[in-house]
């Protein structure tokens, strides 16, 4: 395997990854206010499909983002309604939204395009093209350095670089602002934030659109970034991904980007060279499939450090009368 | 203060969540430019309107009421068993390693051995998210989602690689011999002259009958379903009372898991008479909208099971007869959780404090 290969799998795990990190730093704003979040999947989809139709019918990728975003957020609320409004199992609500989103999407594209539940395909201004940073073709042909900037760095969407800044931004409004505190109290200790006067309600609606907002981005790179144009189940359990990958982040961004990437590295090696041949065994490519899966039910089991999740995490908040 | 009656929880409520889920899905099909009625109609006639479709409501029936008791079993101890999917599609390799390992002479015998390999491979998968959450208090709807995933693998793994026949291009496994075909309703004595032979529906559904019945029995009339309910209601009351939380969890989940994995003797043994790639074809997430509506009770989960088969079996009719995609459905049953589940204390809160100042002022005059 030379340089240039290890570079293309490099860059495909970014590309990969993107996804699932947007959807990983969405859940961490909700579950760090308390909120669970199962229905990362369904907001992901209904934003791919919606940003997928605007941006087919408009030929603006712009559009099709507010449009995925909406979409997203329509859902964010739904799930806001039932957790927070009305004390309901907020567990139930996500499994609820994941399906809402399978089912109507396909609806929807079916009776606006009639192409068997997909959008048209795009091309164009209807996705987001990659961008070319400054001099990357001019240290193109620099050893080493020059190819890790042009081809790696250089060259994604913008939304890739978007979810790569709500890394650290994520990681200040959470650890360095007023807002961060109290999103985070009000997911660990909801009363003591509204003896403090702050409206729990308030707090965790607002925690929750930040989730649609950002699910929605990862729905939105989906279908106008790595793939041009919505197709029927695309998200293809990645929203359950990142919340794996939340899990093996223990709730913290700068993890999340780790966890993220990795998953990402782990598709791209996978997609790439289906079956592992490791000379004793031969690793299949379901095997490389599950490993998220397996590698989060090991972190949950607590062998490899524990995964505590925010104290009041599920629970409905219930004023003292 | 005074109680709510008792049919205002089990039957108004339920059904008042119901009609709001039907009537938004009513909006949708508006939305998409079709005309509602008519694919009531269509659903109607197509599922209940001959014994070929009745054939096939209660052949998906069938499946629904496993998976939908997989969940209510696990729902009284308060576990949330999202892993239906997963048990039943292992459920389903079980079934079909038993009945491919020997020339089963009689589908009697076959079917008595095939409900314990699916059962003991559905409970194993869910022995692990189990284990972990009685003993390291791994959040069992997390892992259950992930054995889901684990599960889809190990099927894809074991027939592509291991079941699949020599020279066979497709991910399945060679056909059962013909002795382990269950009866379906056509070779029934007395109701078969209806049913023609291409029905779906088999003794497994009086098989899923019984089954309900025997979780009544479990939750309401055994030490252990009492110890699961009481755990369920207040874990800290049962632990006080001597009950143990890790046999509880595990006792109830084993119980879950083999109720799903049983469900594939209708649809792997009773129906495809081989393992084909995701043969669950989402039935076990069905068993949550099936358990939340039949509120976890099981002659509530057979009555929600009967009508999420036919509303499954009308989708059908409806994509064929209709530019309806089946995708209908799944919004409806998306719905009807929504509705039942989720939102349920939207009209709760107000009923229950409806019946609450008639009863306290019938009190007064």
């Amino acid at each position: 395997m030379d340089f240039g290969t290890i570079i293309e799998i490099l860059d495909s795990a970014v590309r990969l990854g993107t996804p699932l990190l947007l959807a990983c730093l969405a859940g961490l704003f909700s579950e760090r206010a308390g909120i669970f979040d199962i229905g990362l999947e369904g907001k992901m989809l209904m934003a791919a499909f919606f940003s997928g139709a605007v941006a087919a019918v408009t030929g603006n990728a712009w559009l099709g983002l507010l449009a995925g975003v909406g979409g997203s957020m329509s859902l964010a609320f739904v799930h806001g309604l039932a957790s927070i409004t009305f004390r309901g199992n907020q567990l139930i609500s996500g499994v609820a939204v994941n399906f809402l989103a399978s089912g109507f999407t396909v609806l929807i594209a079916q009776s606006w395009f009639h192409q068997g539940g997909r959008t048209p395909q795009l091309s164009g201004n209807g996705r987001f093209d990659p961008i070319t940073l400054p001099g990357a073709d001019a240290v193109q042909d620099v050893p080493f350095l020059g190819p890790i900037y042009s081809n790696l760095i250089s060259g994604h969407s913008i939304l890739v670089y978007v979810a790569f800044a709500m890394v650290p931004i994520t990681w200040w409004v959470l650890f360095r602002t007023r807002f961060g505190l109290r999103l985070r109290a009000v997911g660990e200790n909801p009363e003591s934030v509204d003896t403090a006067g702050i409206s729990v309600i308030r707090m965790r609606y607002t925690a929750v659109a930040i989730t649609g907002v950002l699910a929605g981005l990862g729905g939105v790179y989906l279908a106008t970034g790595l793939a041009a144009g919505f197709v029927k189940e695309m998200t293809a359990g990645r929203g359950y991904i990142a919340l794996a990958a939340l899990i093996f982040a223990k709730w913290r961004p700068v993890p999340a980007l780790g966890a993220t990437m990795l998953f990402g590295l782990l598709e791209a090696i996978s997609n790439r060279y289906p079956n592992i041949d490791l000379g004793v065994i031969t690793l299949p490519i379901q095997f490389m499939q599950a490993v998220p899966y397996i590698l989060t039910v090991i972190i949950l089991a607590g062998f490899i450090g524990k995964a505590i999740p925010p104290r009041a995490g599920g629970q409905p908040y219930v004023k003292e009368r | 203060m005074e109680k709510t009656p008792k049919w205002v929880d089990v039957a108004l409520i339920p059904l008042l969540n119901l009609l709001i889920a039907f009537v938004i899905s009513g909006i949708v099909v508006l939305l998409i430019g079709e005309d509602p009625i008519k694919a009531i109609k269509v659903m109607v006639s197509g599922a209940l309107g001959s014994p070929y479709g009745w054939g096939y409501t209660l052949y998906y029936a069938t499946n629904f009421i496993f998976t939908g008791l997989a969940v209510a079993v696990a729902y009284h101890a308060s576990q949330f068993n999202i892993g239906g999917e997963g048990q039943a599609t292992l459920g389903g390799l079980g079934v079909a390693l038993v009945l491919l390992a020997f020339p089963w002479p009689h589908w009697t015998i076959a079917l008595i051995a095939a409900m314990a390999g699916g059962a003991i491979f559905g409970a194993a998968w869910a022995a692990i998210p189990a284990y972990l959450q009685a003993k390291r208090g791994s959040h069992i709807v997390i892992t259950t989602i992930m054995f889901n995933f684990i599960g889809a693998a190990v099927l894809n793994y074991m027939l592509v690689n291991v079941l699949r026949p020599r020279g066979s291009m497709d991910p399945a496994t060679a056909r059962f011999g013909p002795a382990t075909h269950l009866p379906t309703f056509h070779d029934f004595p007395l109701v078969g002259q209806f049913f023609s032979k291409s029905v779906p529906a088999n003794v497994s559904f009086f098989v899923a009958i019984l089954a309900c019945y025997l979780v009544w029995v479990l939750i309401w009339r055994t030490k252990l379903g009492f110890e699961i309910r009481a755990f369920g209601r207040s874990e800290s009351a049962a632990r006080y009372a001597g009950i143990s939380p890790v046999k509880i969890v595990m006792a109830a989940m084993l119980i879950s898991g083999g109720l799903a994995g049983l469900m594939a003797i209708n649809n792997v043994m009773g129906e495809a008479h081989r393992l084909v790639l995701n043969s669950v074809e989402g039935a076990g997430f069905i068993g949550i909208a099936v358990a939340l509506m039949g509120r976890n009770h099981p002659f509530g989960v057979f009555l929600a099971a009967l009508l999420f088969g036919f509303l499954y079996q009308g989708g059908g009719e409806l994509a064929l007869e209709t530019t309806i995609p089946r995708e209908l459905i799944t919004v409806i049953q998306a719905l009807v959780i929504l509705f039942t589940g989720a939102f349920d204390n939207m009209l709760r809160a107000p009923i229950e404090s409806f019946f609450v100042a008639r009863a306290n002022a019938r009190k007064e005059a």
